[in-house]
């Protein structure tokens, strides 16, 4: 553990000092959903059960509804076959609204990865 | 209009047109059932909530429309998952209401606390904890049109106590939750169909549950009619075609006849409807029919292409699907095709040994549908007598045949039945069982009892877990272990110590009249069969191998 930390504390300075993380070309999904307690848990609970990575997960409120009733979730995938299955699934709970490609790809993950 | 949560549950409840609700009560659930004490609905307190689950599991099998259960927090929470869990996997409409522990002590590992919503979040279609009365207003309608709407399934309900007792202040009622309309199929998608079937010359339709479901199957009928299409089931399709329709060919998979997977090797297409390509019914997928294209309709979008890549997939109700595909097809005769299916059918029938003696596994399942008639509910257990039941009995109608076939779960039969009596209190319910399943709920005999439902338990004993025994059998070189009962009960009467009515076909001389009159009493009953210890449900598809490997017993070695 603490060689790992270690490890990672060195790994690939940038510019601005921190660490440079590769971000994975991959796909980002856009969802929509409910925002409540459990929200998450339906989401990542979908990918654990049915053996699928997610390499990203940013979550926020949506700014479009008064009252933070809805949240944004970008995720950033592998790019496999099994995509459009993880899609319709996906798409199945309840909480999720609306499901998406993000047209702004990788740019959320990559902004992240200079915060970490 | 002011309520506490407890009674807007109740009042919701009728308003979804509930009339019975099966549970049991305790420290968390107690102000509901306070509630529940001024309400029209029937309560059947079932002996264990697993049984509870499976009661209303029942009643929503047999009618189609979502049914509820109650259970308290922790303990009764964790026996109601099997059932939810059974529930979503044949997608079935249920609705589980729990007490939760009051909301301040949530997360604290207060007495009876458990995470429901964490346990149930992956058995279920969609659950709930929540978070104050005024929100019940919302979820319990949301709960029944989740649950009864496109593909059905399991809802949970979680309540904390504090809630229960919480009194809201409304104005309106909200408007009882209803299944959505379904979804239709695209126009260009139903005229490809129409022209693959047009083209395929050795055409076939396979039907499972979701032809159930959707209410298609008077159109599953009208279309292998006019198409010359013959048809076999899943499992859970059994009852959608009657058993003696001449294109009907039976259930394929694991335990079919060779007619009814020989066919599947020879077709060019196939038509799948409302089914999900599961593993018992496929045998290695890579190899199951190996010459189709395959036109797949489904409901749920998630089951094209998840295991099987068909040539076309449409999301829609099959009936909607079928309601527009019927008038786009042509009568076709096929009459080479239907002649290849009839000599594959006149050459490997399913043998069914014993059919004449009432103390034979098919003779005691052919023997009790002869005394019962079209009319009755037929429930299972798990093992070989659910096999044999599925193989021998003649089912003639949608809804006639509750069995648990996705989680397989021992225990569903006896309150699976006694939930569809309740449903059904005109109709007889036979529910065939094993030695082993029967003990896995046995304590509903108390619930029968008390209900005085129209319930007969056919027990097919072979002092064995005979599924397991034959695997081991066949799969393990013979080397059996602990699949044998060395302790064998007594089980008429044990059924009489509950106060249900039994006889025992191994102690009596005339077994058949004994049967017939056993069956024909109002009121439950148990029916003890002993079976020859080794018996062997026959032709078995070895877990893992294509549908055309197909393992022969000794008596059917003559038929095949
Ligand atoms: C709850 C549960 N536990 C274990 C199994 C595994 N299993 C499948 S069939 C079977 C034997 C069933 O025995 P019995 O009910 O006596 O029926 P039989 O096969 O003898 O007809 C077992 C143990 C199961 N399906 N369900």
């Amino acid at each position: 553990m603490q060689a790992q930390l270690e490890r990672g504390v060195q790994g690939n300075p940038g510019a601005s000092g921190r660490r440079q993380v590769a971000v994975p070309a991959g796909v980002v999904l856009r969802l929509l959903v409910r925002n409540h307690p459990g929200v998450m848990s339906h989401i990542c609970g979908l990918f654990a059960r049915r053996a699928f990575n997610v390499e990203g997960i940013v979550c926020l409120p949506a700014d479009d509804v008064a009252g933070g009733a809805r949240s944004v979730v970008l995720l950033l995938v592998n790019k496999d076959q099994r995509l459009e299955q993880l899609v319709r699934q996906l798409a199945k709970l309840e909480d999720v609204l609306e499901i998406g490609h993000d047209a702004g790809g990788n740019a959320a993950f990559t902004a992240v990865a200079g915060c970490l | 209009m002011k309520l506490t949560g407890a009674q807007l549950i109740t009042q919701l409840l009728e308003r979804q047109g509930i009339t019975v609700v099966a549970g049991i009560p305790g420290g968390a659930n107690l102000p509901l059932y306070d509630a529940l004490r001024d309400s029209d609905i029937r309560h059947v307190l079932a002996r264990h909530e697993q049984g509870a689950g499976f009661i209303a599991q029942g009643m929503a099998r047999v009618t189609g429309r979502p049914a509820v259960c109650l259970g308290t927090s922790g303990p009764g929470a964790t026996n109601l998952l099997t059932a939810i869990a059974d529930a979503k996997l044949d997608s079935v409409p249920l609705v589980a209401i729990t007490g939760q522990v009051p909301r301040a002590m949530i997360g604290t590992d207060a007495f009876q606390e458990i995470d429901t919503y964490g346990l149930t979040l992956p058995i279920t279609k969609h659950n709930y904890l929540v978070r104050s009365a005024a929100e019940l207003l919302e979820v319990i309608p949301e709960a029944f049109r989740i649950a009864a709407s496109g593909r059905p399934g399991p809802v949970v309900i979680d309540v904390p106590k504090d809630v229960q007792n919480e009194f809201v202040t409304f104005e309106r009622w909200p408007e009882p939750g209803r299944a959505e309309p379904q979804r239709q199929p695209a126009d260009e998608d139903i005229a490809r169909v129409a022209a693959l079937l047009g083209e395929a010359r050795r055409p076939l339709c396979l039907i499972g549950g979701g032809v159930i479901a959707a209410g298609a199957a008077t159109q599953v009928e009208l279309l292998a009619q006019k198409t010359s299409l013959p048809v076999a089931s899943t499992l859970l399709g059994l009852g959608a075609m009657p058993h003696d329709h001449p294109l009907f060919l039976g259930m394929i998979g694991m335990h079919a006849a060779r007619a009814t997977n020989l066919p599947l090797e020879e077709c060019d297409l196939l038509l799948a409807l409302g089914v999900r390509f599961d593993d018992r019914a496929t045998g290695k997928v890579a190899q199951f029919c190996p010459q189709a294209r395959i036109v797949h309709i489904d409901v749920d979008a998630s089951e094209l292409g998840k295991i099987k890549q068909p040539m076309l997939g449409i999301e829609a109700d099959v009936a909607a699907a079928l309601a527009a595909l019927l008038p786009q097809l042509r009568p076709r005769p096929r009459r080479e095709w239907i002649a290849e299916v009839a000599a594959l059918r006149a050459a490997y029938p399913l043998a069914m040994p014993g059919s004449e003696c009432p103390c034979e596994p098919y003779g005691a399942i052919r023997q009790s549908a002869a005394c019962l008639g079209n009319d009755v509910v037929v429930a299972s257990d798990v093992g070989q007598h659910q096999m044999w039941a599925a193989q021998a009995f003649p089912f003639s109608w949608p809804r006639q045949w509750l069995t648990s076939g996705g989680l397989g779960t021992m225990g569903f039969g006896l309150p699976a039945a006694i939930g569809a009596a309740l449903a059904m209190p005109e109709r007889t319910v036979v529910c065939f069982s094993g030695d082993g399943s029967l003990l896995m709920n046995i304590q509903e005999l108390a619930t029968a009892a008390e209900e005085g439902v129209n319930v007969k338990v056919v027990l097919l004993n072979n002092a064995h877990l005979g599924l397991v025994r034959q695997q081991q059998q066949l799969f393990y070189g013979g080397r059996y272990h602990a699949s044998r009962f060395h302790a064998e009960p007594d089980f008429a009467a044990i059924a009489r110590g509950f106060g249900v009515s039994a006889c025992d076909l191994g102690a009596v001389a005339e077994p058949l009249a004994v049967l017939h009159r056993a069956l024909q009493e109002p009121g439950p009953g148990l029916v003890n069969v002993p079976i020859a210890h080794d018996a062997n449900v026959y032709p078995m598809v070895p877990p893992g191998a294509a549908n055309r490997e197909m393992i022969e017993g000794a008596s059917h070695a003559s038929a095949a």
